[in-house]
This record gives structure tokens, sequence and C-alpha cells, in this order.
């Protein structure tokens, strides 16, 4: 194999998305800046493996949010790039692309992975080469302590806080015997913890718990598992197979009594809502990280962010209405990397001797308020445990729409913890 | 003695590679080791004497779980960690072994794939010890052996290093011995080598369990070097992967494995870099190849001149 | 819900689960019987079939059963033209040199993902069902179109049962599986042959998936697992009979869902997976194949 190829992957740096465009010469704004040479952002890409289907929204929105960023003058006066690097949704993968962006395309940090498996087989790799890993993963695993200096989570709540935040609403207005149905993975396995635990907190209980082999594509044979004194069904199937556990859920209850539905957006994301088969869920609950479908009351921010990704009122892409986004998530990157500049801009950032430095500038931050910069809403960052606590969404499905019907508040998601990254070292 | 210094020669370059690559390189390297390491334990049972398994991500991930659990959550010594990854793979090879090789053929096949993917499945479904799908990282005190510690890359590479030299050294030595001639008549013949008064299941046995021992040791060692234990090496694509890395070499050859290791791994790198439909290039590259080189890389050497290539 | 009826909607999802799994080994195992090879790309022939089944159902206008009848017999028909393709530029050229054969169709495989990948997408999408019909039973309801795949099936499978028991095609068929040499000697063209059951093997999977994609919808990653039980279902069946096929992907397909019903559902995998190791230690030439 020629050396040559290897050492300059000349297709990949023009993935760059619009920098290329930018050059100092046709922006004036970049002028005053010290210096114009590019800031380098790596991006994880889920771009092929089970993680595609996010992976495709999660490019395009890093793409907004890039575009955005360098109209408005870069980060600290200089244009940004970001180089995508595909991981197939493997750990394995994940890990040998942080080293590539790290070492051989030298990009200053990176950020972007969603799967948990990819995130913590990579965030070593991150520490050693002492790079900033910045990811949009909800999973409890930054959070919990797992993890290292390097890793941070500033875009998107995670899972704990999110079923801690929910439980309250859920028991008060749908029921308090739930019966949860998860994948038998450590996804499922979080969810089953934390919210047995916050519903346990507000006297409901947890009457069955009902774990679903991964990579199972038939679900009816599970149903009779399902108390018949169940008030609550709380679901959070993932993956290619969730439209089959939705349709045969329908079919095993028919048109009589059934429990109160509440289930995880997670299960329906990149799918249309008006799929034949869907008809079941009407008039059940989602939690959403953000609503998928334009509500009345949506903020300016929120309409902008919209409108810079290219996704219409019921959440699907402007040009092709049946590419339904992943909204409930990918808010997360557009976040991200506006924490990136704010933490950059903070530190002065001159170069990638200045990693360390960004690294504490992020642990500085504590109010994150709501913005162009953060559509989803206002949200507090808390630095010992490198992660952000953001509102979370609960939408009812009327009518084919999903309707918000409560919004928690910040405090809703704070659980105890003695998780401390400032006492660990670089 | 020609072919000794050949290999001696090869090694001698890998060694010196690591002065001249560049860090991006110089771990990919060091993972093609570890990698062509398992992929060398593959080629024992696989290439040499007839056996092939599409379960070695058993062994694989049963050495790498085996280390990293007792280094994480059992309190030993890294070192000693360390040593007990090659002893659960070739434990569980031996019990794999004494039951899967009562079959042959297809049926070996799925036996040992059935034995890991019940493996893989334990580990999704005791996730409170094992992380599940997710894993588990290790902490920086977890990868110092003593002095050494395997989270400053020259380090990594010497370790990866020195377990692949002596995995390759043990392999041309094996193949070479008395022992080693029989497990090639068991590949070859086996009604034969019976008659000729080998046991063909001892042999068999023996050919598994090295080959497990070696799976272990590359699997604990890419945990320790790397700093996490992760479900998803024990899956289905861990077993195919060495499969893969040997054909492509050049299945029965010493170094084969190396070089299809490497070949494969800078196949994908290369085509990520120059398309987002990177796996239509791999797809197509290895079918070109195979019908170029059928029998592997190696294999061409060896039937276009290169006959005592063992 | 009362154990009976548990029992009972395990046995019949389990009888859908194997209707499929018994078209989809059927292939594998015609191609392994005839060509001695295994085709690594066998559950991407699945895949495609049902790729192509979500075109059709989006191309074609009117009620869902006419978008249905379509698929059914065009997207075998496309699926095995592609694997026919593929034999005479690859597999020919290899001598169907079983080792050789594995890389090439892992090739195959990464090419055909990847296909599915650009042109279709990464999302899984539903197909509809040619009927809607809801089974209400005392206890639960399920779905009539389920009873349909059985049906269907079945059908597919006697049908291909007399292909191979009663016309010439399986006559031909049969010798080369029997003996090469003297099928040729006879006049046989083997090449043909050899194309003819690749294409047709390809063509039961791409059926398997037209039939289960309106339960299952179509994603480019779903030809794994039909690969691996197919594969298994083959060599538990003993190589080379069809009717062993047919029989361990019933007692497959029924079993674990009876399995799961006792024990915790990963469990319950877990235990099978076993089991089916346990079976071929003990019998290591399947439940129907000649010993050896």
């Amino acid at each position: 194999m020629n050396r040559e190829t290897i050492l300059h992957p000349t297709r990949r740096s023009l993935l760059a998305g619009g920098a290329a465009a930018l050059t100092a010469a046709t922006l004036p704004r970049f002028v005053q800046a010290q210096s114009s040479e590019p800031i380098r952002l790596g991006f994880q890409l889920h771009r092929t493996g089970i993680g595609a289907a996010y992976g495709r929204w999660y490019e395009r929105t890093a793409l907004a949010a890039l575009k955005v960023v360098n109209e408005a003058g870069g980060i600290a006066g200089r244009p940004v790039e970001i180089l995508f690097e595909d991981d197939a949704t493997d750990p394995r993968r994940g890990a040998e692309g942080v080293e590539k962006l790290a070492s051989q395309a030298k990009v200053d940090m990176i950020f972007g992975p969603l799967f948990s498996h990819v995130v913590i087989a990579a965030a070593p790799r991150a520490a050693e080469l002492k790079i900033p890993y910045l990811v949009c993963s909800e999973g409890y695993h930054v959070a919990s302590g797992k993890l290292n200096r390097w890793t941070l989570q500033p875009g998107i709540t995670d899972v704990r806080a999110q079923v801690t935040a929910m439980a309250p609403w859920v028991t008060q207005n749908l029921g308090k015997k739930v019966t949860m149905i998860f994948p038998d993975y450590a996804f499922g396995h979080d969810h089953r913890d934390f919210f047995t635990e916050a519903v346990a907190a507000q006297g409901g209980e947890v009457v069955a718990q009902i774990a679903i082999p991964p990579t199972e594509t038939s679900f009816t044979r599970y149903f009779p598992r399902i108390p018949r004194d169940t008030e609550v069904l709380y679901h959070v199937m993932v993956g290619p197979a969730v439209l089959t556990f939705v349709k045969e859920l329908g079919e095993f209850y028919g048109s009589g009594a059934k429990p109160e539905i509440f289930g995880f957006i997670d299960s329906l994301e990149a799918v249309d809502i008006a799929n034949p088969g869907l008809q079941f869920l009407e008039g059940s609950h989602f939690w959403e990280g953000q609503c998928r479908m334009l509500q009345p009351d949506a903020s300016e921010a929120e309409t902008f962010y919209r409108d810079a990704v290219g996704v219409d009122a019921n959440g699907a892409a402007i040009e092709d209405p049946k590419n339904v986004s992943c909204y409930g998530h990918m808010f997360s990157v557009w976040e991200t990397l506006f924490a990136i500049k704010q933490g950059m801009e903070a530190c002065s950032w001159r170069g990638p001797q200045d990693r360390q430095a960004f690294v504490e500038a992020v642990e500085a931050f504590t109010e994150m308020p709501a913005g162009r910069e953060r559509p989803q809403g206002a949200k507090v960052f808390n630095p010992k445990l490198h992660q952000v606590f953001g509102h979370q969404f609960i939408s009812k499905l009327e009518g084919g729409k999903l309707v918000k019907v409560h919004e928690t508040s910040l405090e809703d998601g704070i659980y105890p913890s003695d998780v401390d990254y400032l006492a660990t070292s670089f | 003695m020609r072919m000794l210094a050949l290999h001696l020669a090869v090694l001698a370059g890998v060694a010196a590679l690591q002065f001249v690559l560049p860090a991006y390189h110089h771990t990919n390297a060091a993972r093609i080791l570890v990698l062509a390491t398992y992929a060398i334990g593959f080629n024992i049972a696989f290439g040499y004497t007839g056996l092939l398994s599409l379960g070695h991500a058993l062994f694989f991930a049963g050495g790498m779980y085996a280390t990293g659990l007792l280094v994480d959550q059992g309190g030993w010594q890294p070192w000693a960690a360390l040593l007990a990854g090659p002893a659960a793979g070739g434990v569980l090879a031996a019990g794999v072994g004494l039951l899967a090789l009562r079959t042959a053929g297809p049926a070996f096949m799925i036996v040992t794939l059935m034995f890991a993917q019940a493996f893989h499945l334990a580990i999704l479904y005791w996730g409170r010890f094992t992380g599940g799908d997710e894993g588990f990282t290790l902490s920086g005190a977890a990868r110092r052996l003593g002095p050494f510690d395997l989270a400053d890359p020259a380090t990594r590479y010497g370790a990866a290093f020195l377990l692949f030299a002596a995995a390759m050294l043990g392999c041309l030595a094996l193949v070479r011995s008395r022992t080693g001639r029989v497990l090639i008549a068991v590949r070859e013949n086996e009604e034969r080598t019976r008659m000729l008064g080998y046991d063909p299941f001892r042999a068999k046995l023996l050919a598994l369990v090295l080959s497990g021992l070696l799976s272990g040791a590359a699997g604990a060692t890419y945990g320790l070097m790397f700093g996490y234990v992760g479900g998803s090496f024990a899956a289905i694509q861990y077993s195919i992967l060495p499969l893969i890395w040997v054909l492509l070499g050049g299945a029965g050859t010493v170094l084969g494995p190396l070089l299809g290791t490497a070949l494969l791994f800078y196949l994908i790198d290369w085509a990520s870099s120059v398309t987002t439909a990177s796996q239509f290039v791999v797809g197509a590259v290895l079918i070109l190849l195979v019908l170029f080189a059928p029998r592997g890389l190696l294999g061409l050497l060896r039937e276009r001149g290169l006959r005592s290539l063992p | 819900m009362d154990f009976g009826p548990f029992l009972l909607l395990a046995v019949m999802e389990g009888l859908v689960g194997a209707a499929v799994l018994a078209l989809t080994a059927s292939g594998l195992s015609l191609v392994f019987g005839v060509l001695r090879v295994v085709n690594v790309a066998h559950g991407e022939f699945f895949m495609l079939g049902a790729v192509a089944a979500w075109f059709v159902s989006q191309w074609v206008p009117g009620p869902p059963a006419l978008a249905f009848a379509v698929a059914l017999v065009a997207c075998p028909l496309l699926v095995a033209g592609l694997a026919a393709l593929a034999d005479r530029l690859v597999l020919k050229r290899l001598a169907y040199e079983p080792e050789a054969t594995i890389i090439a169709t892992i090739g195959l495989l990464y090419i055909l993902q990847q296909a599915a990948l650009t042109l279709y997408g990464p999302e899984a999408r539903p197909v509809p069902p040619p009927f809607e019909a809801r089974l209400q039973l005392p206890w639960f309801g399920w779905s009539g179109y389920k009873l349909f795949v059985i049906g269907a099936a079945g059908a597919v499978l006697a049908g291909l049962w007399l292909l191979l028991a009663r016309s010439r095609i399986g006559l031909v068929m049969r010798a080369t599986q029997i003996d090469r040499e003297t099928a040729t000697a006879f006049g046989i063209d083997v090449d043909r042959v050899y194309a003819g059951t690749f294409a047709l093997g390809a063509a039961l999977a791409a059926i398997a998936a037209v039939l289960i994609v309106p339960i299952q919808q179509a994603h480019y990653l779903m030809g794994g697992d039909p690969l691996l039980l197919s594969f298994i279902v083959v060599v538990i069946g003993g190589l080379g009979s069809l009717r062993g096929t047919l029989v361990a992907a019933l007692l497959i397909g029924v079993s674990d869902g009876v399995i799961s019903t006792f024990f915790e559902p990963t469990l319950a995998k877990i235990l099978a997976t076993l089991l089916v190791a346990l079976v071929l230690v003990f019998r290591p030439q399947g439940l129907f194949g000649a010993r050896a």
C-alpha cells in the first residue's frame, strides 16, 4: 500500500463542512484574530453499523452548527473545520478513530459519539492522548465516574437524571404499578435500576421487569409476562425491531383494556410516527429529549435551530418528509459544538497546548442559559460529574402528533453522587 | 536455516519499525501485532490442523475478561492477571475441545459457534459483573506491570512485540517439530494418521488448547494495552475476523497471519479515508484478492516457488 | 396469563419463526448440498429481498395486496439474478474451493450491505401487510397475517419438494450433488446447475424475507441472524437432507419459544444455544444425516 495515501487522507479533509469556502480573505470577520489558522475538530461518527440511523442526523446537525458558528466569526475569530471519522458503531474501531483523529489528523479535540460502548472503549485512549473528548451519549457512564478527566458531556442529560426527573410525573399521572420492558444489556439495565429506584421513591412499584434478549426480532411471546394489574407499561426498546415491538403489542391488546403506555422516544427515533401499525400508540406518552414536533410555545432559538438543520414541523427532513430525524437526541451535537466554542474562548485557545486549560474552562461552567447555543433549553453543568443536567419533556401522541404535556424542572433530575472528576489527575 | 533467517529478519524489521513510525501508525502496529498473535493462534487450529472453528472469540474474549475482571474486581496484580488470560483461553479451549472434537467439519463449526454465542450472551446477561455490551475500563494502576506502564506508547509496542515474537517463534518451532508434522498429517488425512499409530483426537485437542492459549493471551494483552474490556469482543465478528486474516495471508503459514491482519487493518483504514462507502471497497478488494490468490498471499508465494515456506 | 395460553402463544410464535427459518435454511441447504460451499452472503440475499419489497411497496400503486403480490414474484427473481451473476463472476472462477468461497462471500456480504446502506439507508422501514386481520382468542390477540405466513411458507416448501423430487430439474440437481463427474459424463451442464442452484437458494431466502417483512421491517443489517440460524438448522438437520432441514427448523423455532416461557428470556437463549451444541456433540451427523 502506498504510504502517501495513508499519511495524507485528502478526501477526508474535504468533508470539513463549509470550512473550505471560509477563507480569511473572503470573510473579513476573521481578520482580527491573532491566527487565522482553522480550528480542527474531530467527529466520531456512527456512519455505519447499528448506529447509522443516528449517525446520518448527527452529521447533518454538526454541519449545520458548524455553518452557524463560522458565519458568526468562528471560534475566537478563527474558522472551524470538522473531520468526520466513521467508527462503524464498534468499540475497537471507535478507539482507533480517536487515535486517527488525534495523532494523524491532528485535530484539536474530538466530539460526537452516541453509543455508550464506543464511548467507554474510546475514552481511555482519549485520556492517554490527552485530548478533550466531548461525548453526546446519554448513558450513565460519564456521570457514574467510570471515565476520566478528559471525557465530558456538556450537551445531553444522562439517563439516570432523565428517568429520575420523569418518575414523579409517571406515578402521579399514569399509575403506580409499572411493568418495564427493556433490552437486556447495559442501556436497558440503567433504565431498570434507576427507574425502579425512582418509582419506589414516589411510593410506586415496579411489578415486573421484562428483559428482552438483544437481537430479538419478535416480542409477542414475552407479553404474557406483563402482570394483569399493571397500570403503566414502560418501554425503552431500541434498534430496528422497535416497530415490530409496537405492532405486536397492539395486536396483543387489541381494542380491549390495556395499561397506560410510557415509552422513550429512543424507540422511535428516525421512525415516522404515522407508519402503519403504530396507531396503537395513539394516546400513549413519550419521553423526548427535545420535542420532535414543533410546539406552539417553541422558542425563537428552537425554530432557528430547526431551520438551520433543515427539519420541518413534524421532525422530518425538509426535502423529504419521510426522512424522520433523531430530534430527541441530536440537539446534543449542536449544543456540544457551542460548548466547545464557549470553552475554547474562555481559555483563550491557541492550540493543542491549551487542551488541559480547555477542560478546566469547561469545568468552570455552571449555569448554561437557553438561547441559540442551547435550543433544547437551559442547563446546569456539574463539574464534578462532568455532566450536564437539562429539562426533559413528556409528550402525548394525539391524532398522530406528539404534543408536549409536561416539562420537568432542572431540579427534578438531580440525584446524589459522590463522583468527583476534579479530584482525578489529567 | 534460510527460513529461520527470514523469520528473524521479519521480527527484526517489526522491532525496528517502532522507531520510524509516526504516532498513529505506531499504535496501529501495536494493535496489529496483538491481533496477529490471535490470528497465529487461530492458524494453529485451522491452518495447520484443519480445525475450522467459528468460536474463537470465546477464547480471545475469555482471556480478556479473565484478566480484566481479576485485575479490576478481583484485586489481582496486573502481571498475575495477565497470566490468567492465556490460562483461561487454554482451559476454555480444552473444555470446548473435549466436547466439540467429537464432531468434525460443519458440525464442529456450529458447536464452537454455539459455545461462543452462549458466552457472549452470558456476558450481556451478567452485566452487573461484566458491564455487558458497554464493558468496563481499566484504571491506570491496573495497566502497570511492575515498572512497565502499558499506557506508554513505547512500552505498549514493546509488549505487543514480545507477545507476537514469542507466538511466531513458538509457532515456527511447533510446525517444524514432530508434533507439528502430526498436526499437519491430521489435517491431510486423519485416518492415515491413526493407522500410523498416532492419536488424532489428542493431536487435535493439543492444537486447540495451544490455539486457545494464544488467543487468550492476545485478548488479555489487548485489554490491558488499551484499557478496555467489552462484550463486543465476544461477538461472532471476532470469530470471523481471524479466519479472514488467516485466509488472506495464507492458511498454514507462519507469517500469513501477520500479513493478513495488517492487510485487512489498513484496507479498512484506507477505504474509510477515500470514501464514505468504505465497506464496498473492502468487499471488492477481498473478492479481487481471493480471485488472485485463492490460498492467500503466502499461499500464492508458496505455489510460485517458495515451496519450503513453513 | 395462565400457563396453557402462554404456551399456546409461544408455540404459535415459534411456528411463524420456524416457517420463515425453514424457507431460508432450505436455500442454504440446497447450496450446501449441491455446491458444497458455505454461502456467507446468504443472509444478505434475505436482506435484499426485504429491502426490495420495501421499494416495490413504494412504487406499486393500489392496495397493499397488489404490491405484496408483485414483491413476492419480483424480489426473488431479482435476488436470484444477482446470485447467478455472483456465481458466474466469482464463485465459478474459484472452482467452489470452500475456503476461498468463504472469503469471496464475505466480500459479497460487505458489498451488498453497503449497497443497501447507501441506496436504501440505515433506517428500519415497514412494509404494509397485504391484509389487516387480527385474531382474537379468549386470552390474547394475534396477527392474522402471521397465520398466512405459516401457510404461504408451507406452500412454497411443498412446491420446492415437488420440484426436487418430481421434476427433471430436481433430478439433475440431485445427480450433480451425488456425483459431479458422472453427471458431466451424462451431458449435464454442471456450471448451469451450480448457477441455478445458487440462484434458487438465494431466491428462497428472498421469498422468506418478503413474507416476514410486513411483520419485521426491512433493515440493512437484518441478514445476520437468518444466516446464523439457517446454518445451524442445516447442520442440525443433517447436511444435504432437506427433510432434516425442515424438521430442524421446526424444532429450533418452536423450542426457542417454549424454552423462553420457563426461564428469563436471555437465560433461555443461552440454554437453547448450549442445547444446539450438545445435540451435535452427541449426534455429529445431525438428525437426518448419514453417518460419515
